[in-house]
């Protein structure tokens, strides 16, 4: 076990960010996760704690809809109040964890993995942090503001979201809108930090074809928040001006466009995809040579594909619209463009299974939530693929069948692939392994839940269930009960995880500085980084993903000082396990 | 079969000739598990009640058949992988260092794009086709009231003119549907179609963007307030299915839905004229009932609402029970 690291940095790095579980002799290191502190990977880390605490209530809001939903009446709770769950639902998973969480991963890894002290802007990184929990605030006081939170789904579509029913100037509406242009704003000051870092604070050697399809994937995904969040952000102001003081931006009755609202939204809200999804690709990119031992098949393919991705989600948003009384020539044109973007993406696939393929795998956990997340994406791939096709989508838009589709890709593809993601740099984030066993049954639990909760409404949405429904018909009941079993077994699916953390964090195994024997920057210093990371900054002379030749990765030792350790790693043990 | 990692190494070396006969047997087998699964694909849809919906299920049986295709092909590959190529335990070496191969990255991406341009002309011809129908060539909005002028434009394509063809008036709003049949002076909260004729709909909304959908026609369109919405679909079928509120419309959302009928010429005209006779009452409406119920409560157990419109006023209305919701179409024979 390598831990001359480890002594040479007693405690200031080995802190629980959990205030109930601090680590023993160190109680003061875990505060300074509460703290307004500048460093990326203290950041990071309080993005992803932040996020998975709403990802949590938003997991649970989801689970008393499914309870409405496991009888057709609407029965367990007030028709307002499903309306409220379903838009708060939508709302938290999008705003309060997908968003953050990916910007934990970005912050944790992209100064580690360029070879960088810190982000190009830490105080602006600290205050787009720090927004999180102001807007989380917000909208979880809308719960309680008279009349109760927001009931207009996550698109918050006119006319529906400006009835007030109450009357009240602070209604649910305008802090879920107050919230989200907030949560705009956050994500802007984020993208513009970790554009500027990875532009500007690459190491030495560091050209753009030797930097790790991590770092390209969340390259692409905050050039789409730069272009596409002015936009969203413009809707709910002036959403919010016309609910608030009257104006008629979009408003019918006194001449203003609700459809114009739809373009405003969607021109964001469809790119946004993206934003979630791109960074999981770059972390599938990252997991599969490790766990293959094989470099990432084709590297420049995959990684230009990101931007081909970037390039054509800014004019796709249409095929959100295509029963909204869209013209014919705009529905053929749009299908079109959508049905592109499955091209780039199938080029990743595929390398990503030539990358599998005649490795030598061990099956871990993270590799695990990386082969799950990869077959429920491509499953999602293909029923997007379909609802691109214009005639088709008209009969499901709007139905089951798109629930399905976008929750294979965001619950499959997205949290599968966070889950890899922990797994996998968990003992570079704390010094400490997490227990295979409770890893693989968590895998176990989230796949077998997904596939129940969300498989069954492809057929319901086939069926013409409506998305959004508090009761329905009777002969939806089946595929309704089966979705609702899974939907509480996959909130079950999070206990293992939760468990895990906690206790592997606190007294799990040191794990050293690179337990997966893993090729990259951050793998080359202790675990966890010491405060700025490198002793020194490291000169890349090799591209990444060298598995199976022996290349060194960089001319200098950014630890600085000697250490030879590959032969005392963890990952034999682990592999024995695994098979 | 765990020693068969060696063999894999080398694409060239893995193209030999027993490989390919059992590739292409792979291929072959896989081929007629996604023909099969293309026709699975018609059973899960509703009734084929509209001229549409013939077209629409084609090409989702099709796009399955080649969804299935390609998800067998990778997922297949990747299993293949999981359980045959794992590393020996304590094995710490890696695996062949292969970077790429230009031949199979352009196979890969090149038939995608053949893949994309053939369902992307699939779906052109059968929009096109619906076209003809009439259903989809119809988006002429009208300008209404309030609404800043568009140019619009007529397009008249017809099959089959009805002989009753004034357009049905649809009338949306927060939560009840209205259906006038303005030259016969009749109003019903149930939309009652002849068979094999083109039915023609005026949709207009009072309120907020509801959305039009009858999934036994394959159809939906949203309803915009201030404009005037011309659709039109041709039923085939008899029976009884469902209309949906297909765009979210506030509280009663769900509740917002009735029945459509479909029958033959004569039942229609004699629908028609039985209802133009019986004096307007007001129709049962699901939103007022449970509305009027929760005021009646002391203590209320919901967020604030929208207060439903009152009940249409109407000549026909359909069964009021909603706690029993009328099947979604009635089996008959089948051809």
């Amino acid at each position: 076990m390598s831990n001359a690291s480890v002594e040479t940095r007693p405690n200031s790095q080995l802190a629980a960010p959990d205030p109930q579980q601090p680590e023993p002799g160190a109680p003061e290191n875990w505060r300074r996760f509460f703290s307004f502190s500048t460093d990326h990977k203290v950041i990071g880390i309080q993005y992803i704690v932040t996020a998975f605490v709403f990802f949590l209530f938003g997991g649970l809001l989801a689970m008393v809809m499914r309870g409405e939903l496991i009888t057709p009446d609407a029965d367990l709770v007030d028709r307002t109040v499903y309306n409220g769950l379903f838009t708060m639902h939508g709302t938290i998973m999008l705003f309060m964890w997908t968003f953050p969480m990916l910007n934990g991963l970005a912050n944790y890894l992209v100064p580690l993995m360029i070879g960088a002290r810190d982000m190009a802007f830490p105080r602006l990184n600290a205050i787009a942090f720090w927004l999180v929990p102001i807007f989380g605030v917000i909208l979880t006081a809308s719960f309680f503001v008279p009349g109760g939170p927001s009931q207009s789904g996550w698109w918050a579509y006119p006319p529906v979201s400006l009835q007030n029913p109450t009357g009240n100037l602070i209604n649910g509406q305008s802090l879920w809108l107050v919230a989200v242009a907030l949560s705009g704003v956050s994500s802007i000051m984020g993208a513009v930090n970790i554009v500027t870092t990875i532009f500007r604070m690459r190491a030495p050697g560091m050209g753009w074809f030797k930097m790790p399809a991590f770092v390209w994937t969340v390259f692409s995904a905050q050039i789409i928040q730069l272009i596409g969040l002015p936009a969203l952000t413009a809707g709910a102001v002036m959403l919010l001006l016309d609910l608030t003081t009257g104006t008629s931006f979009f408003d019918p009755v006194k001449g203003g466009d609700p459809v114009l609202y739809q373009h405003f939204f969607w021109f964001y809200s469809h790119p946004a995809v993206y934003v979630i999804v791109l960074p999981i690709f770059g972390v599938f990119s990252e997991i599969f040579p490790v766990y293959a031992r094989k470099p990432l098949f084709g590297y420049k393919v995959v990684v230009v594909s990101s931007l081909l991705i970037t390039v054509l989600s800014l004019v796709v948003w249409v095929h959100h619209m295509f029963a909204s009384g869209t013209p014919g020539w705009m529905r053929m044109l749009f299908m079109f463009s959508t049905m592109a973007i499955s091209i780039p993406t199938g080029i990743k696939v595929f390398a990503w299974v030539a990358t599998v393929w005649g490795g030598k795998l061990r099956l871990t956990s993270a590799m695990l939530f990386g082969l799950g997340g990869l077959s429920t994406f491509l499953f999602a791939g293909i029923t997007g693929i379909m609802l691109s096709s214009a005639p088709f989508d008209i009969h499901v838009n709007n139905t089951y069948f798109v629930v399905g589709h976008f929750h294979y890709v965001i619950n499959g593809a997205v949290v599968m692939g966070f889950y890899a993601a922990i797994y996998h740099w968990f003992p570079k984030m704390t010094g400490r392994m997490y227990y295979e066993g409770l890893g693989k049954l968590h895998f176990a639990l989230t796949f077998i839940g997904i596939n129940l909760i969300f498989l069954p409404m492809h057929p319901l949405g086939l069926m013409g269930m409506p998305r959004r429904v508090a009761s329905y018909d009777p002969e939806f009941a089946f595929w309704n009960v089966i979705a609702s079993l899974g939907g509480f077994l996959l909130g079950v699916s999070t206990l293992p995880f939760i468990l895990n953390m906690l206790s592997s964090w606190t007294r799990g195994e040191q794990a050293g500085d690179n337990p997966w024997r893993a090729i990259g920057l951050e793998w080359l210093v202790s675990s966890p980084p010491p405060h700025e990371n490198f002793e020194e900054i490291p000169i890349i002379v090799s591209p990444p993903y060298g598995y199976g030749s022996d290349e060194p990765l960089v001319s200098n030792n950014p630890k600085g000082t000697f250490e030879e350790s590959a032969a005392s790693t963890q990952i034999a043990n682990l592999a024995g396990e695994a098979n | 079969m765990a020693t068969n990692d060696q063999r894999t190494t080398d694409l060239n070396k893995v193209l030999n000739r027993r490989r390919i006969i059992n590739l292409t047997g792979l291929a072959i087998a896989n081929l007629l598990i996604s023909l099969w699964m293309g026709q699975q694909a018609y059973s899960w849809l509703p009734p084929q009640a509209s001229a549409e919906s013939i077209l629409i299920d084609k090409l989702f049986s099709f796009m399955t058949a080649v969804g299935t295709f390609i998800f067998n092909g990778v997922v297949g590959t990747l299993l293949y992988s999981v359980l045959f190529q794992r590393a020996a335990k304590y094995d710490p070496s890696d695996g062949p260092p292969i970077e790429g191969n230009v031949k199979l990255e352009i196979i890969w991406t090149g038939i995608p794009i053949l893949l994309i341009l053939w369902i992307g002309t699939v779906s052109y011809q059968t929009y096109d086709q619906m076209g003809i129908l009439g259903s989809m060539t119809q988006k002429t909005m009208e300008t209404v009231e309030t609404v800043p002028a568009e140019p619009t434009q007529k397009v008249a394509t017809s099959v089959e003119e009805s002989a009753t063809s004034a357009p049905i008036e649809v009338h949306s709003r927060q939560w009840a549907w209205e259906f006038r049949y303005p030259k016969e002076g009749v109003s019903s909260t149930e939309l009652h179609l002849p068979v094999n004729q083109r039915a023609k709909f005026k949709l207009t909304s009072e309120d907020v963007i509801h959305g039009f959908f009858v999934p036994a026609f394959r159809v939906k369109q949203d309803i915009i307030p201030g404009k005037e919405i011309d659709f039109s679909f041709t039923p085939i079928r008899e029976g009884r299915y469902r209309l949906r509120d297909s765009l979210y419309s506030g509280t009663y959302f769900a509740a917002n839905q009735t029945d459509v009928v479909v029958e033959s010429e004569a039942a229609y005209q004699k629908w028609l004229q039985t209802a133009a006779k019986t004096t307007p009452t007001a129709a049962a409406n699901v939103a007022q009932t449970e509305f009027a119920q929760a005021e009646k409560t002391s203590v209320s157990l919901g967020w604030a609402t929208v207060k439903p419109a009152p009940a249409p006023i109407v000549n026909y209305s359909n069964q009021p029970n909603t706690s029993q919701p009328t099947p979604q179409f009635e089996e008959e024979p089948h051809e």
